[in-house]
């Protein structure tokens, strides 16, 4: 702790650089100052290299090996294939490739659209809520029950509502507004991936909707006064002064959202217990049916990596380009 | 690199590092002390906490024949594959577990369990007093087995006595043709004829190897090789989803049924057949009394095709396996022998509607119930284990999900034709290496 104590001295002393003094005070400083940072940092690298990195470079391992149940008790055991997983699950003509494609497009609408919906039922529950009226910490409250819930408790819900015969959906649909003459389906075929979306959008937007609050209170109100001064409507002001001041929030918001969506695994596994149907087989949906469920972790493996430098490119490019922005308008 | 271009490239992968890093978790049990066991049973009764409470004076009086305290976890179905296949990868977990016997060859090829080879039968009991179709689904032909069968049950079809006398008719379908007959005189009025479990890939699977044993047909060549799209399984297959595609005496929403509902529905009347596996005691929690239902064997083909074979079950049943890992195993099997002693198999097979898998207990009256005699009569006579090979496991469930994928189309009324049932088992077919 003496270290932050008294680095704050040494930028005071600053301007006497070069005098015996300040030499004097540095030389003991100096090691463990060097130090001190690396053992602070220790205990986050470790969990790091724990958690995230060493189950990625053993799941590269996995995906080359064909890592099946004859072998999963004893790896040294499993054939080394190299890319041969990747070549059988990335082969296009395959029905297994054909099916990654396919869950990979639907993953991606999917995520797109969550995203979207998420960010903009977000953006306006923050900008409605910005001014203090009565009831307004109810309402703050009461749009993150969502987030609040847990996930599981959550989905389960939104499966009995969803049901044919006994989901309230169709019971208010049907039977009390006589919308439809048939009961739709909710949970298989077309509409599964719409329900599959209507839930994750309800999972997601309060999160959008904590952090552009929060994004929110750091605009400060002379901007707003200044801009009704200059006689700027709702629309200008939101586009001019709230959205160019919620940038820093948006590009972190949008990224989180975006990967969180795209590797989202209990919504879909919670709604549809296991396999989804085809229209809504969200890709961690389907690595996990391909490893879990048929025993081979190796393509299971393959798959993950080949989405894991998917996600690698599109987040660098994303990064890239939104920092490249930022520096432009410096 | 820049810092800044390293800054962002180690952010990018740190994002996108949570979809490799998302591993199975795994129950940190460890392995037992000479005094202790854990065992993992499965899901027989209404609910986990039922399966408690009915295991639990019988684990009791274990620990005072031989002072091992055993620890019980009920495993629900949905999860009890994934978490011996953790088990078997890690090294880690129960000493002693329930596998369901369709999984024998399966989790036998991982190398984890202990072979019951005959000297170690010897010491759980003796191989004799074994049912012999019951051992014949404890791992693959020609290896010691792989586990020792402790429940035995077999399908058979339930009807609701009072919805056949109101629509007229005297005695249960024997054929697959009467059944669709009577299901559509019963399908009236909001009630349905046949429920079935179609978004449940274990039970589609396990009819799909009964209707494919019918017509003839094999879902794995003597090799081991599969054979999902041959025109025997095509026409098995397209027969059992025609109950709700083209007979409509399913209800469309049992394409979503995987919880179970089929015998909610079967117990509450909304369906007056039920083609289920020991359904008696899960009813009875339904409030359906015995007297409601009859029992009788699933129906055949009215004329099966050449090579059709007179089977119309599958020998089902529940095994017990030992890990290798296990700290005790002498604790562990004289925990199996235990299990399976004439006592305790009367004791846990009376309360959950099954059958005993040793002869000398089947001799008890608890067994002669209308359900059981039934059960009993299509073991010894017409029921076959499914294949015993290692990919089982992946046939139930390429093949049991083709199968919800199809029922999900019959649902929204989208055709079920040859064509499209060859098409989905050719699919399955082609992700089995």
């Amino acid at each position: 702790m003496a270290t932050s104590t008294t680095a704050p001295d040494a930028g005071r002393r600053e301007p006497r650089a070069g005098s015996p003094a300040r030499k004097a005070a540095r030389r003991p400083r100096g090691p463990r100052r060097s130090l001190l940072p690396y053992l602070l940092l220790a205990p986050a690298v470790v969990l790091e290299l724990a958690i995230h990195v060493i189950p990625m470079v053993v799941g590269v391992w996995m995906s080359l090996l064909e890592l099946t149940q004859f072998h999963i008790r004893d790896w040294s055991t499993a054939p080394f294939v190299g890319l041969e997983n990747y070549r059988a699950t990335l082969d296009l003509n395959s029905a297994a490739g054909k099916e990654l494609l396919h869950s990979f497009w639907v993953t991606l609408v999917y995520s797109l659209l969550s995203v979207g919906f998420a960010w903009l039922l977000g953006m306006a529950a923050a900008v409605v809520l910005q001014r203090p009226f009565r009831g307004r910490a109810i309402l703050r409250a009461l749009f993150l029950t969502p987030y609040a819930l847990p996930v599981y408790t959550a989905v389960i819900t939104w499966s009995f509502l969803l049901q044919r015969d006994t989901g309230l959906v169709n019971h208010v649909l049907v039977d009390q507004l006589g919308l439809m003459n048939e009961r739709p389906f909710w949970l298989i075929g077309d509409n599964s991936f719409w329900s599959l979306l209507v839930v994750s959008v309800w999972r997601n937007w309060p999160f959008a909707f904590l952090c552009l609050m929060a994004g929110l209170q750091n605009v400060p109100g002379e901007m707003y006064e200044a801009a009704a001064i200059d006689g700027a409507g709702f629309w200008r002001r939101l586009r001019s002064v709230t959205l160019p001041m919620l940038r820093p929030v948006n590009l972190v918001l949008l990224l989180v959202l975006f990967l969180w969506t795209f590797n989202d695994f209990n919504t879909p596994y919670v709604l549809f217990g296991g396999s989804a149907p085809e229209q809504a087989d969200l890709i961690s949906i389907h690595i996990y049916r391909s490893s879990f469920k048929t025993w081979d972790f190796g393509s299971g493996s393959a798959m993950s990596v080949a989405l894991l430098l998917f996600l690698l490119v599109v987040s660098a490019a994303y990064l890239l380009i939104t920092n490249r922005r930022r520096d432009d308008h410096a | 690199m820049s810092r800044r271009h390293l800054g962002i490239f180690t952010a990018a992968v740190l994002a996108a590092a949570s979809l490799t890093a998302c591993g199975g978790g795994s129950g940190d049990d460890s392995a037992g002390s000479s005094k202790t066991l854990t065992y993992w049973a499965s899901n027989q009764g209404a609910s986990l906490e039922a399966d408690k409470t009915i295991l639990q004076p019988e684990l009791d009086k274990f620990e005072k024949q031989t002072g091992i305290k055993v620890n019980v976890e009920v495993v629900p179905w949905s999860d009890l594959l994934n978490r011996l296949l953790a088990a078997a990868a890690s090294g880690k977990g129960p000493d002693v577990v329930n596998i369901g016997n369709t999984w024998s060859a399966s989790l036998q090829a991982t190398g984890a369990l202990v072979e019951f080879d005959d000297a170690t039968l010897q010491a759980v009991g003796g191989k004799d007093r074994i049912v012999p179709a019951a051992l014949a689904a404890a791992g693959a032909p020609g290896k010691p087995p792989a586990a020792v069968p402790l429940y035995s049950m077999a399908y058979s079809l339930y009807y609701n006595k009072k919805s056949f006398a109101d629509a007229g008719i005297t005695a249960p379908p024997t054929t697959w043709e009467q059944l669709a007959e009577y299901g559509k005189k019963l399908s009236t009025g909001g009630k349905w004829g046949l429920a079935i479990e179609g978004a449940n890939p274990s039970e589609n699977a396990h009819h799909a190897f009964t209707f494919s044993q019918q017509y003839g047909g094999e879902w794995f060549d003597s090799a081991g090789k599969p054979t999902f799209d041959t025109p025997q399984n095509v026409s098995a297959i397209k027969r059992y989803v025609d109950f709700m595609a083209a007979d409509k005496i399913t209800n469309p929403s049992n394409a979503e049924y995987a919880q179970n509902q089929s015998v909610s529905d079967f117990a509450n009347g909304k369906a007056a057949m039920l083609l289920w596996q020991s359904a008696g005691s899960n009813l009875k929690t339904q409030n359906m009394p015995a007297d409601a239902y009859g029992v009788a064997p699933v129906p055949f083909l009215a004329s099966p095709p050449a090579g059709g074979k007179k089977i119309n079950s599958m020998v089902a049943g529940i095994n017990m396996a030992v890990f290798k890992h296990t700290k005790n195993r002498d604790g562990a099997l004289s925990f199996v022998k235990f299990m399976t002693s004439d006592e305790e198999q009367t004791i846990l097979n009376r309360t959950y509607g099954s059958l005993p898998a040793v002869k000398t207990a089947a001799s008890d009256p608890a067994f002669s119930a209308p359900e059981q005699k039934t059960i009993q009569e299509t073991l010894v006579t017409t029921a076959a284990p499914l294949p015993q090979v290692p990919e089982e496991s992946t046939f139930e469930t390429l093949v049991g999900t083709a199968m919800k994928e199809l029922f999900a189309d019959a649902a929204s009324g989208k055709p079920v034709t040859e064509a499209s049932v060859k098409a989905k088992l050719t699919d399955a077919q082609q992700k089995m290496r």
